[in-house]
């Protein structure tokens, strides 16, 4: 009689089956495997957290990663994501200072470059976007970059062969909707970390500054680190670096999205990671070499612009020397781990 | 034989566990039943007017305050956790976000589970909270999708008017308010608060209405006068869309008679 090892079964799996319905953190086999962002040792922590409400999970990446090289995001199919945000670019846009977009248009400005995202509270060099998760709505939806609406890109989605299976793989179910596209778009370029540079490993003691970077990095401390500050080499504040307007686009920055005069030609701080591959520099690309970007620092500033940024009023002085040591101290910047890493290429 | 001995070994635990168990089960389910039962439905009915009378979008000719001719071709706008309260409380629908269209008359009526009690106000947000404005991708009525959420400075826009006016000197003489912003003294984030004449039940397993007047033509001049001529498009946020908020919030008020059924 084998009567009893199945009454126990049974109140066994009821119970089970009431307590597995009480744990949603649970969702049982075949969810979705978590994963964590790796902060770099050193780093401080990021000031909220991106994936709070977007748990990170291999497939939910994946999704993303699928998301942004595809094509069909953009209106005629030429402009997926990683058009002008190439790896080997560190995800900038390589040697355009204004991006292409649909219909031989270009874009407002300089694509920046997209690492260390979770760090930032705001996105774009305005500050327009609030948060990872809606930043893509805006390239996808503007006329002269992507220029698709969502229902269309969803529909799209929804008619393919692999996105279902995809969408279920990473959220449980095969519903395709805007809100799980831009999360799995999220968990991609969020997970885009770049902290594996020379100055890192010389951060870490694993490698050794040369004579002309160390020079060229005591240079950056007393001269560049007010704004770009360690470890992220960005403070991701809005400054007016004293740049002439650009005639052509008449670019306010920062005010347009604030509506304040103080925000005036206010534009981001970015990062100096990977700077040697993320020409052309500043927001509209106007300076394709980094002498040029140290020349202005050192000649170019205009000092008639009444909220030009406190650190800049004084002039920043720089021999010949000086400027071709900042130089390859910047060169240590590089994240060579980052540009070839497989994990963040076309699938 | 073993297995009989066994069976007596264990026989109190599924004569007298498993039962225990099962009753367990059952208080639960009729507990859950319970607490749904014991809530009260509110029913709240946008009516949609100008100048007294049903808004017909298109087709009919209205006038504002500054005498003014329009036509509407567009008014939708967002009502965020819409509650009750009196004296002592107040409840409202948690998380609950709704988005209300003119072209849509079953987007004119929400019904959300309340509280049985009694109460004297009405309270809804007119508008996205600036928290769920910053909370990242969202669905439902708050889907991008909707065309109420900015891409170029990420927001929503809370209270949308589209138009024509002969008085426009816009493109295509159209007139355009995309009110949003959600920052500082410029928020046109507005709570808007009706109280009722006499307190309103809620009851355990009722429904009861509430019909919400909305007066569009106090858009143009309840606290600040903007006409059609001067300002016809408003669709970023700023002073201008604050100022607009201000007037579009009196646009509402209680139709007597709210009925429990």
């Amino acid at each position: 009689m084998k009567k009893q090892p199945f009454i126990l079964t049974l109140i066994l799996s009821g119970t089970l089956l009431i307590t597995g319905a009480i744990n949603k953190e649970n969702p049982g086999p075949g969810h979705p495997t978590w994963i964590e962002l790796k902060i770099p040792t050193g780093w401080p922590k990021p000031p909220t957290d991106i994936f709070a409400n977007n748990r990170l999970s291999e497939q939910g990446f994946q999704l993303g990663r699928k998301l942004f090289y595809d094509g069909r995001l953009s209106k005629d199919g030429n402009f997926p994501c990683a058009s002008c945000h190439q790896q080997f670019a560190a995800f900038a846009n390589y040697d355009h200072d204004l991006s292409h977009g649909f219909n031989n248009s270009f874009s407002n400005r300089n694509a920046p470059a997209l690492f260390n995202l979770a760090w930032m509270t705001a996105l774009h060099w305005d500050g327009a976007i609030n948060h990872i998760e809606v930043q893509p709505l805006a390239p996808l939806t503007a006329p002269n970059e992507m220029a698709e609406n969502i229902d269309s890109v969803l529909h799209k989605l929804r008619k393919d062969t692999d996105y279902p299976r995809l969408f279920k793989a990473a959220f449980g179910t095969a519903e395709i909707n805007s809100q799980r596209m831009l999360k799995a778009l999220a968990q991609f370029i969020g997970s885009i970390i770049s902290g594996d540079s020379k100055y890192d490993r010389v951060k870490r003691g694993q490698a050794e500054f040369t004579a002309n970077e160390l020079n060229g990095f005591a240079l950056f401390r007393s001269k560049c680190e007010g704004c770009h500050k360690e470890p992220l080499l960005t403070d991701n504040s809005f400054r007016n670096n004293g740049l002439p307007v650009n005639r052509y686009t008449n670019d306010a920055g920062r005010m347009k999205i604030t509506g304040n005069r103080e925000d005036s030609l206010k534009f981001k701080v970015p990062s100096l990671r990977n700077v040697a591959l993320t020409y052309p520099y500043m927001h509209d690309g106007r300076f394709f070499s980094l002498s040029q970007v140290i020349e202005h620092y050192a000649t170019g500033i205009q000092h008639n612009q009444t909220n030009l940024d406190s650190l800049l009023k004084k002039p920043i002085s720089m021999n010949s020397r000086d400027k071709a040591n900042l130089l390859y101290f910047l060169y240590t910047l590089t994240d060579t781990s980052l540009v070839k890493n497989p994990r963040f290429s076309s699938p | 034989m073993n297995n009989g001995l066994q069976y007596k070994k264990w026989f109190p635990l599924f004569r007298v566990v498993l039962p225990v168990l099962l009753l367990f089960l059952c208080l639960g389910l009729i507990n859950h039943e319970r607490t749904e039962r014991r809530m009260g439905v509110v029913k709240l009915t946008f009516l949609l007017n100008v100048n007294g009378r049903p808004l017909v979008l298109n087709d009919t000719l209205y006038n504002n305050i500054f005498g003014e001719p329009y036509r509407l071709s567009k008014f939708k706008f967002y009502v965020g956790e819409p509650g009750l309260k009196n004296l002592k409380q107040a409840e409202k629908e948690k998380q609950g976000y709704h988005l209300v269209d003119a072209t849509q008359p079953q987007s004119q009526r929400i019904s959300f589970a309340l509280k049985p009690g009694e109460y004297n106000e009405l309270f809804f947000t007119l508008g996205i909270d600036s928290a769920r404005n910053c909370s990242g991708a969202q669905t439902g009525a708050l889907d991008p999708m909707n065309d109420m959420f900015w891409t170029w400075n990420s927001g929503y826009v809370m209270v949308k008017m589209e138009g024509v006016s002969a008085v426009s000197s816009s493109v295509n003489q159209r007139f355009e308010y995309h009110i949003g912003g959600y920052k500082g003294k410029n928020s046109a984030v507005r709570t808007i608060a009706l109280k009722f004449a006499s307190p309103l039940a809620i009851l355990p397993g009722k429904t009861t209405e509430i019909p919400v007047v909305i007066e569009i033509n106090n858009w143009w001049n309840k606290q600040y006068p903007l006409s059609i001529k001067d300002y016809p498009v408003c669709t970023t946020p700023g002073e201008m869309a604050g100022r607009i908020s201000l007037n579009y919030k009196n646009m509402f008020s209680l139709r007597p008679g709210a009925v429990s059924k």
